[in-house]
């Protein structure tokens, strides 16, 4: 970086942008000759592979563009670039291509690298060094921060309306849904990754205790809803405990292990316990939630409980309890998001966050390090079995299928990419992270390669997550009440 | 002078290595006590058993006449011992302000704007960095924030590990100055375990020597820095 005066004066550097270029492209090559360049096609004479080295060659040509692209705006030829730039991703979005992986490259990597120049040309970014760059998108991470302020009522209330919003059909509140219920599961891990510093591999064990707790109570003794979440709730938190007592002597490496190994216990558990669980199968007909007790949401009920559209008055739609479960499932999110706020000013969470930053610094300061971790581990396990049981509600079905590593590795990453210990964060990785692949879903096989380039751009741009900017939880003129009073009582309980 | 401290015969392990062979010690209340010694003598080791983890393998310890040998770390600092842990160990991410607040994790209910007004004005330069990241601040300022964070958990009796390690010669003579005064004023009992001897003789009432796991000597500070051993071991080459 600190060269560019120098090249800037002597004219553009062709050989070293070239051979960047090229090594690049060589890069690309290796890359694309299995992903792309080789297809396995079904014949009557069995399975063959065709291979589609044309589309090879113009794959690697176009990373040759566009990495001399990135070499040009270095150079200083970032408005040129900008041109060459949209006129690819026009060109990508009008012209006929032969297939679907050139148009992404083309309209993608256009954009991009347009994007790259236009910030070249309006800040001069590309001179300041990495740890200038990492500075500044922190000071960013702080202003979005302490914008949840105002953003995180606006974001409530708009959740709180959006079923009734013109636009929202059944597909979108389904959506909804599905990114509530990683939301909540994101805020419930956060607890464990983010404050106590705990990595926990195996989180989906809880959700499926709790899930299982709910179908089984329900299917078996025929209980409702509102009593068995409670229930499941308290199901997954002894499974906290119990995983707890072994390995909280753990640290790092070793604690996540086992963590992983109980995640997979549980749906091995779950899959050759026939008789109870129904193993593979799983277990159908899950009740649906009733309205608190009150009303069923079925046209006519069966069990002499009043239907919802004539207690209300209203005409009848399926789409009344989908939007009754959209409700069930943002209050029981914004639970665990009010707890994880309170908490961070008691004792309890503050104990958490001191043995996330030094665990030898909190034993040396009289946390009970064993309760603190145990206390994390069970309530993050308990909302974990609350959005579990809601999960077989929703579904009316469950099975081990459900519950697999990759539910565990998903609800991590929405963690780690959100920023540890950031509220704001984990909403909006949940939204990367579930949201897009629903939205992409046309590009079919493509969507998990467009989904892995996200997540390997926000590790390159923020490695430490998109809002890893941590607030102070006390300022010396807050100080004044909220540490001690309240604090030191709950102290004796935490440990 | 009564008997806060009592060290009696312990032998600490790690692994198979003996650490301390029967270390005997007292600490009265009121007392500044110094241990020195040289590298890997055992004097850290010596306050982490003191606080319980390791655990020792023989002797005992009594701390107030009462015999806290095995008990878990988070009890014996609950009875009224506070640490200022080798390396300073603060929060490096948090604030000054949330590092005391940690420290007051333990305290009495109520007790914490009086304890903190107590800390900011035996260090001043905490309460200009009250806002900052501590992981932020030199070393000197570190330091002062960890006997800060010790001693915000109100406690009976302070142990400092090496407080002057690797700051800068007019750093330390700062820290030795608020360390006696904590005494003087609070009367608070302060166990302290020092390479820097001749600073640490001259401030302590009470010393002991340590070499590889032993108590071999013990008096007076002012005894101690006179004595030729001593001077020849520790304080010879430019203190």
């Amino acid at each position: 970086m600190t060269a560019l005066p120098l090249s800037r004066s002597r004219g553009i550097q062709w050989s070293a942008v070239l051979r960047e270029a090229g090594l690049t492209a060589f890069v690309a090559f290796l890359l694309t000759v299995p992903l792309v360049g080789l297809r396995t096609v079904d014949r009557p004479t069995g399975l063959t592979i065709d291979a589609r080295f044309d589309e090879v060659l113009v794959a690697v040509f176009l990373v040759f563009i566009g990495r001399l692209g990135l070499g040009l705006i270095r150079e200083g030829q970032a408005l040129l670039v900008l041109v060459l730039a949209l006129l690819a991703t026009g060109v990508g979005i009008v012209a006929p291509l032969p297939t679907q992986v050139l148009e992404v490259i083309l309209v993608g990597g256009g954009l991009v690298i347009a994007i790259r120049a236009t910030v070249t040309l309006v800040t001069n970014r590309s001179t300041l060094s990495q740890a200038e760059r990492d500075k500044r998108m922190d000071v960013v991470a702080a202003k979005v921060q302490h914008a949840s302020r105002w953003l995180a009522p606006i974001g409530i209330g708009f959740a709180l309306i959006f079923p009734f919003l013109p636009f929202a059909d059944r597909h979108l509140i389904d959506i909804g849904i599905l990114l509530l219920t990683y939301i909540m599961l994101g805020w419930g891990l956060n607890i464990v990754v983010g404050l106590a510093g705990l990595l926990d591999l195996g989180y989906v064990a809880f959700y499926a205790v709790g899930a299982y707790s709910y179908a089984l109570l329900a299917t078996i003794f025929g209980w409702s809803f509102w009593v068995c979440l409670p229930l499941a709730g308290l199901f997954a938190a002894l499974s906290g405990v119990l995983l707890g007592f072994p390995v909280l002597r753990l640290r790092g490496d070793y604690f996540a292990i086992v963590t992983l190994g109980f995640g997979e216990i549980i749906r091995i558990v779950l899959l050759n316990w026939y008789e109870f669980t129904g193993g593979p199968n799983g277990i159908i007909g899950i009740p649906r939630p009733t309205f608190f007790g009150i009303a069923d949401f079925t046209r006519t009920p069966t069990d002499g409980m009043p239907a919802f559209h004539e207690l209300f008055g209203l005409p009848f739609s399926s789409l009344q309890r989908i939007i009754f479960l959209y409700y069930v499932i943002l209050v029981l999110a914004l639970i665990v998001n009010v707890f994880t706020l309170r908490v961070r000013k008691l004792p309890l969470g503050r104990a958490w966050e001191a043995l996330r930053e030094d665990d030898i610094a909190s034993a040396s300061l009289g946390i009970n390090r064993t309760n603190a971790k145990l206390a994390a581990f069970a309530i993050a396990a308990m909302f974990g079995g609350f959005a579990g049981s809601f999960f077989a509600t929703r579904q009316g079905f469950i099975s081990p299928e459900s519950f697999t590593f990759i539910e565990s590795a998903i609800i991590l990453a929405i963690v780690v990419l959100g920023g540890m210990g950031s509220q704001l964060g984990v909403v909006i990785a949940t939204f990367l992270v579930i949201g897009l692949p629903e939205v992409f879903r046309e590009l079919e096989q493509y969507r998990m390669l467009a989904f892995g380039a996200g997540m390997v751009l926000i590790m390159l741009w923020r490695p430490r997550g998109l809002l890893a900017h941590r607030d102070p939880t006390v300022t010396l003129g807050g100080a004044r009440k909220a540490p001690s009073g309240p604090g030191s009582a709950a102290a004796g309980g935490v440990s | 002078m009564s008997t806060l401290l009592k060290v009696q015969g312990v032998h600490t392990f790690y692994g198979s290595i003996e650490a301390l062979k029967g270390v005997d010690l007292e600490v009265g209340t009121g007392e500044i006590v110094t241990l020195i010694g040289a590298n890997g003598a055992g004097k850290s080791t010596l306050l982490m058993t003191i606080c319980g983890n390791p655990h020792p393998r023989g002797g005992r310890i009594y701390f107030e006449g009462e015999d806290i040998t095995g008990r878990p770390t988070y009890e014996i600092i609950r009875r009224g011992i506070a640490q200022s842990p080798e390396g300073r160990r603060i929060f490096p991410r948090m604030t000054v302000l949330e590092n005391l607040q940690m420290g007051s994790i333990t305290a009495r209910p109520g007790s914490f704007d009086t304890e903190l007004e107590r800390v900011l004005t035996l260090f001043p330069r905490l309460k200009e960095r009250i806002g900052q990241r501590a992981g932020t601040m030199s070393g000197g300022e570190q330091q002062m924030l960890a006997i800060g964070r010790a001693l915000m958990s109100q406690p009976k009796m302070l142990l400092l590990d090496e407080p002057s390690l690797g700051l800068a010669p007019l750093v330390v003579k700062q820290i030795f100055e608020v360390v006696k005064e904590i005494n003087r004023e609070q009367k608070m009992t302060i166990f302290m375990v020092e390479q820097n001897a001749y600073h640490a003789l001259k401030l302590a009432h009470r010393a002991y020597v340590m070499v590889t796991g032993r108590i071999t000597m013990s008096g007076t500070g002012a005894q101690l820095l006179a004595d030729p051993e001593v001077r020849a071991a520790y304080l010879e080459g430019g203190h």
